[in-house]
């Protein structure tokens, strides 16, 4: 009976191979979503222009101005009076404005050697776009602190990703989103389409096992998955830079885990839906908003009002993102994120359980 | 009387307070063609489905070619054929794909798959369409290659569930020949129809009617006991005392 189940598998395949339209959406969609997140779409500030006023031009200030054309999220726009600051701000020709004391130099020496000072640096902040508002400040303080080299109560540090790249961030977050198209969505809107078009029927009354058909349809689905994760991690290594210093096969293993759990949705939502059409339905409701919303894809966890934090636990996504991003980005090996693993474990059986029990009971 | 490959006794099913098939008996025998009537609802896919091993009667006993529907549905699942009102083959494959698939299902070798998809297309002058996606095929050829695909691996009784809703007279009547042909061949043939000419070409006809087997003859003793003209005339007879709505 070895030889039915090579024939389906055959047959899956065939069926995926003659869509191609579909092949290449589900081959392009992890490419185009990597290279729109890792570079059109970021949370990151970047040529932010800035002015200067200086009443004096010493060594300090010309020394810090450097630092801030040198760098390569700011724009020096060059040195302009007090009263142009707000003509600046307002045409949106700077973003910034950043004003030297008059007495810069002595000052910061002043504070170097730990004699309390006034403030000798204002940054004038267009803040109009929140976001660009807070990291350019928070930018220009990191660098002039140090020319400054003012005394500060705090400092701090940013591990892991000190650029802020917030590619790092999404590559987690898409993985988690495609797997659970591909083999969840994909597989039950095929489990579905048979039922559908009513050669389930035929394959019912046949000598094969249900679990043989579902698992046959599996195969090709997880294989083309296997492809799309290959995909993703080179993309992530290679074009957008992530350093992945937790080790690659713990990412790879973990996610394995993940396609067997978004297939076992898939069989679960293929049970429940009738048509094809309803199947795209549930896991769209079911599986895509959830993901999108509460698995700290788009939003963080930790801001979600109470009662969507406790749903956000039963969302596996949840789980997969976090320990990728941990691995991938913080670089810890995959021992150090064992809860998620045994969580998604538990889950995966869970799930496989449930669905091969409705499947069954269907057939009844 | 020849042997019987179809035998069943009291078969019930029940969902419930409902029962779908009520106490149902008969015999069919090797190389007949039995047409198995009755309106929708009437309990003729329930009944069916017990003899195919997909579902297991409530109380009472049946054997489909030789096995116990009762606890051996996945034998009786190897030696029957198949084919439903739904075409029941996959539009995107070809049609040796679609031949490969099927004759892979019921374990056939790759020299016997191969001598009997030969056998098969050139008996349906098929076999300049080998290689053609089934989708693309008409209707009519369609249902004649399902039908010669649902017996690819020589069953010993085929059910076929209203296998020409919605074709052409033309084409039915060529349909029906195949049918002719695998009986004379020995194959037993179980069949649903709307169609009442279609009951005429049936060697015994049962009609059901609120899970009952209600008659059962050849059509000829069935007009005849029913004074009627046609077959369709026994039918409106018999499904004018239905207590169930459809």
């Amino acid at each position: 009976m070895k030889g039915n189940f090579l024939s389906f598998v055959k047959k899956e395949s065939l069926h995926i191979l003659r869509d191609s339209r579909t092949m290449l959406v589900v081959m392009l969609i992890p490419v185009v979503l990597m290279i729109l997140f890792g570079f059109a779409i970021s949370t990151e500030v970047n040529n932010v222009n800035v002015a200067v006023v200086a009443p004096e031009r010493t060594d300090g200030v010309r020394d810090a101005v450097e630092r801030i054309s040198r760098n390569d999220y700011f724009t020096f726009k060059g040195y302009i009076n007090n009263d142009q600051i707000d003509e600046y701000l307002r045409s949106g020709k700077v973003v910034a404005v950043v004003v030297f004391a008059s007495d810069y130099d002595r000052r910061a020496a002043q504070a170097a050697a730990g004699v309390a000072t006034k403030p000798i640096i204002q940054v004038i902040v267009d803040a109009s776009n929140v976001n660009t508002a807070g990291s350019a400040t928070m930018y220009l303080q990191n660098i002039l602190l140090g020319s400054a080299s003012a005394q500060s109560m705090f400092e701090t540090r940013m591990l892991f990703n000190p650029q802020m790249k917030s590619a790092y961030n999404f590559v987690p977050g898409i993985m988690g989103l495609i797997f659970i198209l591909v083999c969840a969505m994909m597989t039950s809107v095929s489990i579905v389409r048979e039922k559908e078009v009513g050669t389930m029927e035929v394959l019912l009354v046949s000598p094969v096992r249900p679990f043989k058909i579902i698992f046959a349809k599996m195969i090709p689905y997880f294989a083309i998955s296997c492809i799309v994760l290959i995909t993703i991690l080179l993309l992530a290594r290679y074009l957008l830079g992530v350093p992945m210093s937790g080790g690659v096969w713990g990412i790879f293993s973990l996610s394995l885990l993940y396609l067997v759990l978004s297939l076992a949705l898939g069989l679960l939502v293929s049970t429940i839906a009738s048509t094809q059409v309803a199947a795209l339905l549930v896991s769209a409701m079911v599986m895509m908003m959830p993901i999108l919303m509460l698995s700290g894809l788009l939003f963080p966890i930790e801001n979600l009002p109470t009662f969507f934090r406790v749903v956000s636990n039963i969302v596996p996504a949840r789980w997969y993102i976090d320990a990728v991003r941990k691995m991938m980005i913080q670089g810890v090996p995959i021992v150090a994120v064992w809860e998620n693993c045994v969580i998604l474990l538990g889950m995966t059986v869970a799930l496989l359980g449930v669905s091969l029990k409705k499947f069954n009971d269907r057939l009844e | 009387m020849s042997e019987v490959v179809i035998s069943v006794r009291e078969l019930t099913k029940r969902f419930g307070d409902f029962t779908a098939v009520d106490s149902i008996s008969f015999d069919v025998h090797r190389g007949e063609i039995f047409g198995f009537l009755g309106a929708n609802g009437a309990g003729k896919t329930t009944a069916m489905r017990m003899l195919c091993g997909l579902s297991f009667p409530t109380s009472g006993s049946g054997t489909v070619a030789g096995y116990d529907v009762m606890h051996q549905g996945e034998e009786i699942k190897r030696h029957i054929g198949y084919m439903s009102q739904r075409f029941s083959l996959y539009n995107d494959l070809t049609v040796w794909e679609n031949i490969n698939l099927f004759a892979g299902i019921y374990g056939l070798s790759k020299s016997e798959t191969k001598e009997r998809a030969a056998e098969l297309l050139e008996r349906l002058n098929f076999a300049s369409e080998r290689n053609t996606i089934v989708g693309s095929l008409p209707l009519g050829w369609k249902q004649k290659l399902s039908f010669a695909i649902a017996t690819i691996h020589r069953p010993e009784v085929v059910f076929l569930d209203e296998p020409t809703g919605g074709v052409d007279p033309m084409t039915r009547r060529q349909f029906w020949e195949l049918i002719y042909e695998a009986a004379e061949g020995g194959t037993t043939i179980f069949v649903t129809t709307h169609y009442m000419d279609e009951a005429e070409y049936c060697s015994r006809v049962s009609i059901m009617v609120d899970g009952q087997v209600r008659a059962l003859d050849t059509p000829a003793k069935l007009k005849q006991q029913f004074a009627a003209q046609s077959m369709d005339e026994v039918f409106r007879t018999l499904a004018r005392g239905a207590k169930r709505a459809e």
